[in-house]
Parts: C-alpha cells; structure tokens; sequence
C-alpha cells in the first residue's frame, strides 16, 4: 500500500520561554529528536506517549501548524517540510485536525451550521448547506442540530461536531489530538466508533493522539510509541501489545487500570 | 455508626430540577476504604456539599450529613466550617489551579494549620517537611521555597495530597485526583493516596468516572444516573456481575488493552431510556409527597 506520510529524520526544537533571559533570545528546546517513520494510506496510526513526550507536537507538524527545523514530512508525494503558508494554503483542505476540547475549538457564538461552513467557504467549496447536511449526516447528528450553538450541546455531541467539521472538507487524512479525554465512557465509546466507521466509509487515513493505551489497541492498525521526543516502538497495533518490545512501553501498559479488582496493579 | 453517612441527600439549583435525588451512602474510617462514584452530573456535588463548598447558585433541599456523630447540616454556619475544616479536606482534581501561582508551595501547605488550626508557625513547617517527605518528594526544604510553575504536574500533585492529609483529616474527599495527569504518574499518585489513607486510618471518598480506577483503590461504590444512586455494592460484587442494567452498560463501554474485542460499547439508548424513567418516576413520588 503507498505511504500517504513519509517522515524521515523529524526534527523540531521550540523556544524554551520558562528559561528566556530577560534580554536575548530564548534558549531552543528540542521536542522531538530525529523522527522517521511512514504512514500507509487508509490507515490508523495510533500515537501514544506521556506528557511531554512530543506526541501533540508531532500531530501539529504533520498538519503543519508548527515547522520542523530539519528532516522531511512528504504528504502524498509532495515535501510540505517547509512550504509558506501561502503554498500550504491549497493543500490545507486534504489535511485536517479534530481538537481535544471541543469546548473551545467550536466558536460559541456560531451555530453549528456556521462553524461547519466556514472551512468549507474559505476552501471555495458550493453547495455549503447540501454539504453541511451530509456532514451532520455522517457523524449521526440530525440535521435541525445545524442552528444549535455548541453550549446547547454535549460533550460527545461537540465533537461530533468538530468530526464534522474536518469531514466536510474531505479530506485524505485526519489528526485527532486526545478527542476522547474529555468525554465520559459511554460517549467515549459512540466517538470511536463513529471514527472506526468514517474510516471505512470514507476511505480517510487517521493518526490518533492518545495517552489511553486501551482506546489505541482498539482502533489502531499500528502504534507508534513515543518517549522524550524519540520513538521506541513502531509497530502493528496487536504485535505491539502481545509482546512489548520497549522498557516504556511495558511500563505504560502496566500503568492502565483495568476495571478488574483482581488484576494485580500496585 | 460510619464516620460519614449521608442520608436522602437532596441538592438543587436554585431554579430547576435536582442535582442529587435522595443519595444515601456512609464512608466508614479504617480498613474500609471508602466509596466512589461513578458516571454523570452530580458525583461532584456529593463531596462539594460534604465539604460545604457547594456554589452560591445550590443549596441542599433535604436530607442530612452525619460527620463523626454531628449532623452537618444541624449546625449554625461557623460551627460547621469548623469541624469540617478540623476533619476533612480535600485533594482535588486539578493540581494547578488548586495552588496560587503567585505563593511559594510552603505558606500554601502551613496558612492554614496557623491562622485556621492555631499551630505555631515552627511545628506546621516541620510538619509540612515530613509530610513531603512521606509524599516521597525530594529535597522537601527547596521545595517549599518553590513556586507551583517551577513544579510538575506528579509533583503539585504529591503536595495537594501532603497538603489534605496536614492537620490529620479523618475524611479525605479526592474528586478526580488523577484525570489531569499521565497514566505513569496517576498510577504513583494512586499508589500514594492508598498508602497515606491506610497509614492514616482515613476514610476516603473518592470521586473519579473512571472503573479502572475505583477496581484498584476503593472497595465498595456507588453509580450515580442524574443524580440518583442506581447501584451501590462492594467493588468485589459489582466486577463479577453488575446489579443496575446502567452499571452494566458503563462497565461494557470501558475499554480493556488485554481485550480488543471488549469494552467500548456505548450505553443503548434502550437502557438511557429506563433509567430516564426512573428518574422521572422518582421525581413524581418526590413531588407527590
């Protein structure tokens, strides 16, 4: 199968700003250390790491809202490492993000039909309305939802919306960054599923961000593992949890609780 | 008699319908290590009232809170601040906004056993030293003269908890302790509440919508739908069968990493459904009399 991604040597180091003398240039941190890896079209790539690990910052670079300092990202052939926003600009529609907190990715002063359009406008699509239906249509939200604002919502319908929103566009890949963190488990449950279906359907290549090893292993073809900026395993999804290769790995298995008082944990 | 037992505890909005329908549970102090909720509105209503913080748009429409013998709700106001400030305490969820940024962590862990408990400013600072100590944080003298931005998340964490447990509380109310962080950290920081709460002797009430977690630190719970207590067993009971078609639903749609094929399913609407019309068959007895 073609690599719809190719990363190779991903480098990408930040301003350091907690340690910016009070004249002078902050000092460079470096997040993520020399990256390489592919991501096959029509797949689901699950990334996962701890808190500073460089999970996020990698999501945001592969849809280039932050610019790796060395090394390559090619999207479907083409280097995208370094283009200016204004080249970016075209290619921005096949490269979409859903957010962690829909909360305040979603405009609360929009209704939904507003925030679902607007994308699509900026990207010079017709037929807005019929392709917002279809939007709300996909992610199993009736359509009268089209002129609530978000805060009329729940959480698990919010992100229906912000899945919306990247769909409508249509895509060739999306990054959903923690979208499940915040939501209770039955919502969490309707979210992924709805992903799992939308994958099928729409034939879209999806890397999702995530610290719940649990939520990867069930809706993940391969899992990348991230640890201080490096990557210590990348490989499918049930080799990976059947024999865990890497130290940090086993320990992040070892640290989910299982909803069994018999499994032995502390 | 348990040290905390709520009894029909009945808490709304000013205006509309109730938060908390009716909920009994008790907490009992020792080896029984306390109850834990689960799911929906209304789970952090419970320790808020216990602990008298509740906003000013709620008020308590029935029912009583028994702390160590005295009912809470009884009391004039200052006397209730009073004792729950000498028994309980709370470690709550999110460790950056629970401490001012503009404080060193020491005055935060010691103000309040001087200007509220009375101790000597010299006897609250040893004691802040070991309980950061006992919370395994190194070199506790730098760490007080620190401000919480220097600090990490594990860490401001470590010091809510050395913090709850400063004027040896009786009860311990922890809402979601552990949402904020990682799952490498959040295991540490439950293994730690665990340890200090058997050390101690305290009676927890622990608030979390997560049943990984209430299997490894409590031992009984209770479920909560829209305010009301559909299930209430111990830990052991409700992982080998679930009672309430709800808990059972919840309990499917958690996912498990040893099981791909399990977990995940939301709640069926058909279940949504009947616990609705508990509620509301709940609310017509309640207004009926």
């Amino acid at each position: 199968m073609a690599d719809l991604y190719q990363i190779e040597n991903l480098r990408l180091s930040l301003a350091d700003m907690a340690a910016k003398p009070l004249f002078g240039p902050a000092p460079r941190l470096e997040i993520l250390k020399g990256l390489t890896f592919s991501i096959p079209k029509g797949s689901v790539v699950g990334i996962v790491g701890g808190s500073g690990s460089g999970k996020s910052t990698l999501g945001r670079a592969l849809v280039r809202l932050l610019e790796p300092s060395s090394g390559a990202i090619r999207f479907d052939g083409t280097d995208i490492t370094h283009l200016s926003e204004a080249e970016l600009r075209p290619m921005r529609r096949r490269f979409q993000m859903i957010f962690q907190d829909p909360m305040s990715s979603l405009n609360p002063r929009h209704r939904v039909s507003a925030i679902i359009a607007e994308p699509l406008r900026l990207h010079g699509f017709d037929a807005i309305s019929d392709r917002v239906s279809r939007a709300l249509d996909h992610v199993g939200l009736p359509r009268h939802f089209a002129s609530r604002y978000p805060h009329e919502l729940s959480g698990g319908q919010r992100q229906r919306v912000g899945i919306a929103r990247a769909i409508a566009l249509e895509p060739d890949f999306i990054l959903a960054d923690e979208i499940v963190s915040g939501l209770d488990v039955s919502s969490q449950a309707q979210v992924l599923n709805l992903l799992e279906r939308l994958v099928r359907e729409l034939g879209l290549t999806l890397a999702f961000i995530s610290h719940d090893l649990a939520v990867i292993r069930r809706l993940c073809d391969q899992t990348i593992v991230l640890y201080r900026g490096e990557i210590v395993e990348d490989r499918p999804t049930a080799d990976l949890f059947d024999r865990p290769g890497a130290a940090y790995t086993r320990e992040l298995l070892e640290a989910i609780p299982l909803p069994d008082p018999a499994q032995p944990w502390f | 008699m348990s040290f905390l037992a709520i009894k029909n505890l009945s808490i709304g909005l000013k205006k509309g319908p109730p938060l908390l329908r009716r909920v009994s549970l008790e907490v009992s102090s020792g080896e029984e290590r306390g109850r834990v909720w689960e799911s929906g509105a209304g789970k952090s209503m419970i320790g808020k009232a216990v602990l008298g913080i509740l906003p000013p748009s709620v008020e308590v429409t029935g029912g009583e809170i028994w702390l160590d013998g005295t009912d809470l709700l009884r009391l004039p106001l200052a006397e209730r601040r009073r004792r729950i400030g000498a028994l309980a305490a709370l470690i709550p969820q999110d460790p950056l906004t629970a401490l001012n940024p503009s404080h060193r962590i020491g005055p935060q862990i010691t103000d309040r056993l001087v200007d509220i408990l009375g101790w000597r400013r010299a006897d609250a600072e040893a004691r802040a030293r070991d309980l950061l100590t006992e919370v395994q944080i190194a070199e506790p003298e730098r760490v007080m003269r620190a401000y919480p931005h220097e600090l990490s998340g594990g860490m401001r964490q470590r010091i809510l908890i050395a913090s709850a447990f400063a004027a040896e509380p009786k009860l311990i109310v922890a809402d979601e302790p552990t949402t904020a962080l990682d799952v490498t950290v959040q295991k540490q920081i439950l293994k730690l509440i665990s340890q200090m709460q058997a050390r101690h002797g305290t009676a927890l009430l622990f608030v979390t919508h997560d049943l990984g977690v209430v299997s490894k630190v409590c031992q009984r719970l209770s479920v909560l739908y829209a305010g009301m207590v559909v299930e209430d067993s111990t830990v052991g009971d409700f992982f080998a069968a679930p009672r309430h078609p709800y808990s059972a639903a919840l309990l499917a749609a958690t996912p498990k990493y040893t099981d791909p094929q399990a977990g995940l399913n939301p709640v069926p609407d058909s279940v949504i459904a009947a616990v609705r019309a508990e509620v509301a068959a709940f609310d017509r007895s309640a207004a009926h009399g």
